[in-house]
């Protein structure tokens, strides 16, 4: 096997955050993210799941910067970017795109969208101020909307269409990196497919490598190559996708993937859910930090902290157990119907394509 | 734009109708009668009512308001009970000195406000902060009088700098003119750049949190341009609305300042007027301020429907 071309990768990154600080003693800290080893191959889509809370967040901001990490090194084309100051980050920022959750509150309501997506060509100093006009309406029609648009401000367009305009923001200087935070977590189910379909097109279109962080593992499972999986500020799991969601190797990650709800008639609801809460980040478990949720605990995992090991198959896990158990994943990757209906459901989306050509973007299959 | 100011200037014709109503029962109310100040030592009641016959005092009430009112909308504002001058010229020498100060005030104030609160904001927590703060504080805190006495003291007495007082228009010898406005604006600015700072600090500081900012970082732009385009723009509707209404009450006079410095202003119109029951001169005064606060208003809405284009929809 050849070492992989790797566009991002990070050791130990931590970041610490300050929640309370008293007048005497210590100050209260939280780890946001605590040592995290990521690996991200060029050209791939790679997602990092987690619960709320669990610090993806966190790490994807710190992958470009918007916060300064604790401890450890963000290296980027074997660039170490953490130790970058004023201009050679900003110079840097152009190759490394960032595409926030919610639509509504990271576009400047003060500026145009027109504005809006030129200001990156602008601020590298891309194109002059006709080429820049012309990146600008072909970057609105390739995210589905109107030149003319450009005029307009952000609050005359819908959610999915203000991601839209994100989308085409984050894409005008032509980075190599996007990471985009939830980017359809905001948005109406109904929208949401059609911002996913969107982004996986722009990345073959682009040849971007697309870091998405989300908490719906059907999206992820959807769009990603590889899936990172975050629990209390570290990563338990990394796998294909396909690996990951037909065997699962961390209990973590079973326990997410029993939690899809799956549409079709006779599903038992699954055996062993997750119980409770995410403990407080503030005062971590000993040993592993999933131990208190974890269903096949021992000993061994309440007081030594399991590191992520390498597996066979692509997948590591940080987990003492992990060579002996055997995990439910799904193990059925059809889209649950009958023969006879797939085949029928086969036609129709082929008539259906005959009939609107391939311009529109198909409405994803239900996904399991 | 010009349907919205034409709209905006209707609304406020019943405001200010409704305004010279409560000014002219108010004075009314006042105990003290004008014709006795008048009267001097005179207590003869054949001149007092003769005094009363010649200024209509002892025509019904709404009488008397009709005819003021009338007058006002012809620009008459009627005589001042006192020095027999018509009221609007009384006004009119006045107000040109009082605008004056106001402006300079104000701009030493936008000056000095806005910048530090938006440094402060940027370095939130910072010992910049701590300082801006602890200055903007000490400005609100010590009282106007006391400053400008202190400046005339230190500027005028042992330097001798400025002018201590008097008063010199602006149309006769510019500079001469701002050298004696100087310091009266700048013991009025700077009590209220102390406002400016904090309101400034505190709208840049949920700006610079919010989303886009951090969007206009991740282009890659200079902080320069993340702070001022992105964040101060976006902070600007709530220093303006704190702006307009800072020098609506510029333009009503600053009483002590003018009395230290002795600048022929509102201020000492008004207190002159109110001590002798000179109720013309009071009606109309109150009028052109309340008249000012509404343009006032009126600006800042046009203000906003500038800096803000989600305002621009709205009817």
């Amino acid at each position: 096997m050849t070492t992989p071309d790797l566009i991002l990768e990070t050791r130990s990154l931590r970041r610490r955050f300050v929640t309370r600080k008293p007048l005497l003693g210590p100050p209260v800290e939280v780890r946001a993210v605590d040592g995290v080893d990521l690996r991200i191959r060029r050209g791939e889509t790679f997602a990092i799941v987690g619960e709320s809370g669990c610090g993806k967040s966190t790490l994807a901001r710190m992958l470009v910067r918007l916060i300064e990490p604790s401890e450890g090194t963000v290296l980027f084309e074997n660039r170490n970017i953490t130790g970058l100051r004023g201009e050679e980050m900003r110079a840097m920022r152009r190759d490394l795109q960032f595409i926030f959750q919610d639509p509504f509150a990271s576009l400047n309501p003060r500026m145009t969208v027109g504005a809006l997506i030129e200001e990156p060509l602008r601020a590298h100093g891309l194109g002059g101020p006709d080429e820049r006009r012309a990146r600008v309406a072909e970057l609105l029609e390739r995210v589905g909307l109107l030149p003319q648009h450009a005029d307009r401000y952000p609050h005359e367009f819908s959610g999915g269409q203000r991601q839209r305009i994100g989308i085409a923001r984050a894409l005008a200087c032509a980075p190599k990196l996007v990471i985009a935070d939830e980017p359809v977590s905001a948005l109406d189910v109904s929208i949401q497919a059609q911002v996913v379909n969107l982004l996986q097109d722009l990345k073959d279109e682009f040849a971007l490598t697309l870091i998405i962080i989300a908490h719906d593992l059907a999206v992820i499972r959807h769009m990603a190559d590889r899936v990172g999986v975050m629990y209390l500020g570290q990563l338990v799991e990394v796998a294909d996708t396909d690996t990951l969601f037909t065997h699962p190797r961390h209990p973590y990650t079973e326990a997410l993937i029993s939690a899809i709800p799956v549409p079709r008639v006779g599903v038992k609801p699954p055996a062993h859910g997750l119980q409770g809460e995410p403990p407080n980040p503030i005062a971590p478990p000993a040993g592993c930090r999933f131990h208190p949720r974890c269903p096949y605990a021992t000993e061994l995992c309440r007081s030594t902290p399991p590191p992520l090991t390498r597996l066979a198959a692509g997948a590591s896990v940080a987990c003492h157990h992990a060579p002996d158990l055997s995990l439910q994943g799904l193990n059925d990757t059809g889209t649950g119907r009958s023969p006879a209906a797939e085949r029928r459901f086969a036609l129709y989306r082929a008539m259906r394509e005959q009939r609107e050509g391939q311009t529109l973007p198909v409405p994803p299959e239900p996904e399991i | 734009m010009i349907g919205f100011l034409i709209r905006r200037l209707l609304i406020a014709i019943p405001t200010i109708l409704l305004i010279s109503v409560f000014v002219f029962a108010l004075q009314k109310l006042l105990p003290g009668d004008p014709v006795l100040a008048m009267a001097g030592e005179e207590r003869d009641p054949a001149v007092l009512e003769f005094l009363r016959e010649k200024y209509h005092l002892n025509d019904p009430l709404h009488r008397q308001y009709l005819s003021w009112i009338g007058g006002a909308v012809q620009g008459d504002l009627g005589v001042s009970l006192r020095t027999q001058q018509p009221v609007l010229t009384l006004i009119g020498e006045k107000l040109p000195v009082t605008i004056q100060l106001a402006v300079m005030a104000l701009i030493i104030a936008l000056v000095i406000g806005v910048p530090t609160g938006v440094i402060s904001a940027y370095r939130k927590g910072s010992l910049i902060d701590w300082g801006a703060n602890l200055v903007a504080l000490s400005g609100l805190s010590i009282p106007n009088f006391w400053l400008g006495i202190m400046l005339i003291l230190l500027v005028s007495v042992k330097w001798g700098l400025l002018p201590a007082s008097g008063y010199v228009p602006l149309s006769e010898d510019p500079l001469q003119s701002i050298r004696t406005m100087i310091m009266p604006a700048f013991v009025l600015g700077t009590g209220l750049a102390a406002t400016l700072m904090r309101h400034t600090r505190s709208a840049m500081l949920g700006v610079l949190r919010s989303d886009y900012v951090r969007t206009a970082r991740a282009k890659g732009l200079s902080e320069r341009v993340v702070v001022i385009k992105h964040a101060l723009r976006n902070a600007l509707v709530p220093i303006v609305t704190v702006t307009t209404l800072l020098f609506g009450e510029l333009l009503a006079g600053a009483v002590l300042t003018e009395q230290i410095f002795t600048i022929p202003g509102f201020g000492k119109l008004v207190v002159d007027a109110v001590f002798n029951r000179d109720y013309a001169v009071v009606q109309g005064i109150v009028l052109c301020t309340a008249v000012a606060f509404i343009a006032m208003n009126i600006l800042a809405d046009a203000i906003y429907r500038i800096l803000n284009p989600r305002m621009r929809d709205e009817q």
